[in-house]
């Protein structure tokens, strides 16, 4: 019998061996879990803004006053607020791009690769079928995308799979010939000639280009992001599919024996994960350039990795994060022109923040105050 | 200091000089990761600390005006920032991969604000020793020039390896590596072993960071480092996890990294994109016909990434 | 091109009256708002602008905003809306070539009182909103001058310059400098190595090593910072002219001198009409404004201790020449490095003239190739 996979522990490149936990019956999440989930990472939160606030106090700056202005320029308003979902929707999509593969114990960490190809899969559609109608010409892109991505990401798992080839190292490298290509491509065969002094692909018509959500500036990106996050969710913690995967990281061999086709699953995640970074790339053509050109590989990638595992690879928290980051990124402008602080302090606020999520998650069950009452039955 | 152009031999006499040039940081970065994974963990933060470590060799190089103070300092700024990796990483419940790239955005985050000073002054740089003087050719004087922080890391390399096989403290290091369990019953400090390997495999990265502002291209800037520490992890990994090997691959990837303008100067125009990628499809195809799927893993140590 | 010399007169008028009201009124400041794609200390093309920025911050009368680091993204867009709500800025100057489309376009229509000022020059009348404007300086005049002292201090007269793509402004330059240089000596030669973006510390030396490997004296560049070639030709004993700012305390010994830009003057303009209540979507404010060494838009630098007296002699009359509107640096016949005539004997170029804008051909005398 394959014991209930815990979707909380952190996975590595192999399937963990369980906490040493005494064996608890598993009791069904009651309100002490659920408040402890939500205690431990707002506390790091809190505590990770003390930290940064003294870092800028250091800096010259006024931790106070720091703190305004993250809030204002971060969610104070419905103005600010836009700011932090653009920003958000984009990492949202990379991170599953991270999180899928990893449910299956496998750490891919080329998201900006696969963003990258889908940006030139879209913007090869988008360009060249130039008398397609609106709908069908965003349908197609999206696809495009989707595809070029997901076989992107998919070959990593191949080589991992066929060829034994670490699927760490893999993406990585994938990464930076992905972005060859793309500078390639743009600077070459596909520049557009009139592009003269930032050289670009041949742009998308402007009809055929991805809007903005009614009643916003923010582009539908945002809402392919949710969904994604949410069906991903559902798909991990509801379907048998998902069970699949997670069996597949929990214990590889018992997967086999049961009988799973590991391969076909292993690429078929590794496929989903692509595509979802490949939508990303394809919302950042089709919905903010209007092209293909250097400025595609933005970074969008590496920060995907963080909230996914920070996240702990559910596509709830992932949801929720990516907004966290996106606020945080939101608030560098203020940080600069408000404070004077150097612009390279909305990373260390980062890297703040995520170390203390961190460390936090060690502290699940050390307080106890969110400790069962009853007595362990063994 | 000019002289006649020598064309084509150009070409191959960069890439060699590139190797002599280049190697060191994807040297010092790739021995202190294989001496963190050695112990059984990964450490992603390596770019944050290599970048860290530039901006402190350079700074304090300039504020003392002697560089070998600058390159301690970046070993010690490596040091502190492993400390924190190995304190954060081996508490229960937390992913090392995790802890790496938050610590990569911190380290770099650090680094660019702390460093923003320094890009106007110029630092004192490491001086090189001139092996090439015998030789009337400029060109392979220039290529000649081999940093004393080169031979200390190809030093290390040697040492390291048989530090492994020979010394009891290497055999605890791979013990706790390959099979935690056993060394705990052995009664070794699992926690002070992978501690100190994390801080002194930072320790290596910061001399790493050194040789970028120091030698390397010898300059701070945001960008001096080309993601040398990112590509540690491949390296080991390609590597096998033996220190000698290692020095190989820097080697090779320091002399790949000069092919794109090479071949430009020698008036190759086309594809430079794609030959600035060259390192990077170079080590993918190597691995696609060296690895197979029964043993891609040999040589590394069995408790990597099971997070025991 | 009779607009654009009304404008320039414009200018040099205005400027004097600029310059006499310094200080002049604290009460209504005008709030500006500048944008960086990189460090503001990267000592090159932001820090440019940054050094314009603090000068335009004398005059009492201006609040300007900047921020640095801002990519050509979402981000950017979000940047110039908050500068704009947050700051009140009346007036936006966002420095990268690739903010203008689509970001500044697009923000511009959602803000049409708000003046978008963009570094580069890409304004087209009609096509693009009223309220955006553009501005750029033929800082090829004073790559004209560098060259003309490389071409006489290289020994080997084999000159190097590292760009990072072949993008007409940077051919221009490339054009620019090796005319110079061949002015004063005719066969010498100038290697060109693309890097391939506009911040590669790693490949810049790299290039600059290749290229001192074949026998090159004297380097320069097209890149954002030129802090690493400067630095690497000093290293290897070799000479250097620099770009967008002053690199001399990088290379005591080989710094010969530079092509730096002066965006104070243009700034303090620029403030000045806002302050006046003029607008660009009025007409008021001439969409396209450029200028070379006579406007103060670009200068150069200091001479080394190296440069001859000759040297110096002839770099100063040329000078003299674009200062008294006398020099065409693209007069025929010229011929690219294939071979090809793209300026016909008898025609001459002005500095002004929009084909330049359009250059994709480098002249006789480089080595290289445009292509990829």
């Amino acid at each position: 019998m394959i014991p209930p996979f815990d979707s909380a522990q952190a996975v590595g490149f192999a399937p963990t061996t369980a906490v040493a936990e005494a064996p608890v019956v598993k009791e069904p999440r009651d309100w002490r879990r659920l408040a402890e989930a939500i205690t431990l990472p707002a506390g790091a939160l809190l505590v990770a803004m003390g930290l940064f606030g003294g870092f800028c106090a250091l800096a010259g700056a006024s931790p106070l006053g720091v703190y305004e202005s993250i809030y204002t320029a971060a969610f104070g308003s419905w103005f600010s607020f836009q700011n932090t979902l653009i920003r958000a929707a984009p990492i949202m999509l990379c991170a599953l791009c991270t999180a899928l593969p990893l449910r299956l114990g496998l750490l891919v960490i080329g998201n900006e690769g696969a963003l990258v190809m889908g940006g030139l899969g879209t913007v090869l559609v988008g360009a060249t079928w130039t008398s397609a109608p609106p709908w069908a010409a965003l349908v197609a892109m999206a696809l495009a995308g989707m595809l070029a991505g997901g076989a992107w990401v998919m070959a990593m798992g191949a080589m991992k799979l066929y060829r034994g080839v670490s699927e760490v190292i893999a993406s990585l490298l994938m990464n930076y010939i992905a972005i060859a290509i793309l500078n390639h491509l743009v600077n070459g065969p596909i520049r557009d000639p009139a592009s003269l002094n930032k050289p670009s692909s041949y742009p998308i018509p402007e009809a055929n280009l991805l809007g903005s959500l009614p009643g916003s500036r923010v582009h539908y990106g945002l809402l392919f992001g949710v969904i994604s996050c949410l069906i991903v969710w559902f798909v991990m913690e509801h379907t048998v599919f998902g069970f699949k995967v997670r069996t597949i990281g929990g214990n590889l061999r018992a997967a086999r024996i049961v009988g799973l086709s590991v391969g076909k699953i292993s690429l078929l995640t590794c496929f989903l994960a692509g595509a979802a970074a490949g939508l990303a790339g394809m919302a950042e053509v089709a919905g903010v350039q209007g092209r293909a050109n250097e400025s595609l590989a933005a970074g969008y990638g590496y920060a995907g990795i963080l909230v996914a595992f920070v996240a702990r690879q559910n596509g709830l928290g992932i949801l929720f994060v990516s907004i966290v980051l996106g606020g945080i990124l939101a608030s560098g402008g203020i940080l600069q022109r408000a404070h004077h602080l150097s612009d390279a302090t909305v990373l260390v606020f980062q890297g703040i923040v995520f170390l203390v999520i961190l460390f936090s998650d060690s502290l699940y069950g050390r307080f106890r105050i969110f400790q069962e009452r009853t007595a362990h039955v063994r | 200091m000019s002289g006649d152009s020598i064309g084509w031999l150009g070409v191959p006499l960069a890439i060699a000089a590139g190797a002599i040039r280049g190697s060191a940081p994807f040297l010092f970065v790739s021995l202190g990761e294989c001496l963190t994974e050695k112990s059984g963990k990964i450490n992603l933060g390596l770019e944050g600390t290599l970048l860290l470590g530039a901006m402190s060799a350079y700074a304090v190089a300039c504020k003392t005006g002697s560089p070998w103070l600058g390159v301690l300092a970046a070993g010690f700024a490596g040091m502190c920032l492993g400390l924190m990796h190995a304190w954060l990483a081996q508490r229960s419940r937390v992913n090392d991969i995790a802890v790496g790239i938050a610590m990569f955005i911190f380290g770099s985050g650090l680094a660019f604000v702390l460093g923003d000073p320094y890009i106007q002054p110029s630092a004192p740089p490491l001086e090189s020793f001139e092996l090439g003087n015998w030789s009337q050719v400029p060109q392979i004087r220039a290529a000649l020039k081999i940093s004393p922080l080169l031979l200390l890391g190809v030093g290390l390399a040697f040492a390291l390896h048989w530090f492994f096989h020979n010394t009891r403290w290497g055999l605890f290091i791979r013990a706790v590596g390959d099979n935690p369990s056993a060394a705990r019953a052995q009664g070794i400090s699992i926690l002070k072993v992978r501690t100190l390997s994390i801080m002194t495999g930072s320790f290596f990265a910061g001399l790493g960071g050194a040789f970028l502002s120091l030698v390397y291209p010898g300059s701070w800037t945001r960008l001096v480092s080309s993601g040398q520490g990112l590509m540690a992890v491949a390296l080991v990994i390609f590597a096998r996890w033996n220190p000698r090997y290692c020095l190989y691959a820097s080697l090779l990837f320091g002399g790949a990294q000069a092919v794109g303008p090479a071949l430009q100067a020698a008036g190759i125009q086309a594809y430079y994109y794609l030959f600035n990628a060259a390192p990077y499809i170079l080590t993918l195809v190597i691995m696609l016909f060296t690895c197979t799927p029964k043993r891609s893993l040999a040589g590394a140590p069995a408790a990597l990434g099971t997070g025991e | 091109m009779n607009k654009t010399c009304k404008s320039l007169a414009a200018f040099a008028g205005a400027a004097v009256v600029a310059g006499a009201a310094i200080g002049a009124n604290a009460a209504n400041p005008v709030s500006m708002g500048f944008i960086y794609v990189g460090p503001k200390d990267d000592y090159g093309y932001n820090q440019a602008h940054s050094e314009g920025c603090a000068g335009v911050k004398k005059l009492g009368w201006v609040k300007a905003a900047e921020e640095a680091s801002v990519p050509e993204t979402t981000a950017v867009q979000e940047t110039m809306r908050e500068m704009i709500v947050q700051d009140h800025a009346s007036v936006l100057f966002p420095t990268s070539f690739g903010y203008f489309d689509p970001h500044i376009l697009k923000v511009a229509k959602e803000f049409p009182k708000v003046q978008f000022v963009h570094c580069g020059g890409l304004y087209t009348p009609g096509k693009h909103p009223a309220n955006v404007g553009s501005y750029f300086g033929y800082i090829d005049e004073a790559e004209y001058v560098c060259g003309i002292v490389a071409g006489e201090m290289s020994k080997s007269k084999k000159l190097g310059f590292i760009a990072a793509k072949p993008i007409p402004q940077v051919l221009r330059n490339i054009n620019s400098y090796t005319l110079g240089a061949r002015s004063v000596t005719p066969g010498v030669t100038v290697q060109v190595i693309f890097t391939g973006d506009w911040s590669l510390p790693v490949k810049e030396a790299e290039a600059a090593n290749s290229l001192i490997d074949q026998g090159v004296d004297v380097l320069t560049c097209h890149v954002d910072s030129p802090k690493v070639i400067v630095t690497t030709a000093e290293k290897r004993g070799v000479m250097a002219t620099g770009y967008h700012a002053d690199q001399s305390p990088l290379a005591p010994k080989g710094y010969l001198t530079g092509a730096e830009w002066n965006w104070s003057s243009v700034y303090a303009q620029y403030a000045q009409w806002i302050r006046e209540g003029k607008t660009l979507s009025s007409g008021s404010i001439p969409h396209l404004i450029r200028g070379g060494l006579k406007e103060g838009f670009c200068k150069v630098s200091p001479y080394g201790a190296m440069v001859s007296e000759k040297a110096k002699a002839d770099a100063d009359a040329a000078k003299a020449k674009f200062m008294d509107g006398t020099m065409v640096i693209y007069k025929g016949e010229i011929k690219d490095n294939t071979g090809k005539v793209v300026i016909p004997a008898g025609s001459e170029l002005k500095q002004q003239d929009i084909t330049l804008e359009q250059m994709g051909w480098m002249v006789e005398g480089v080595i290289g190739k445009t292509g990829g």
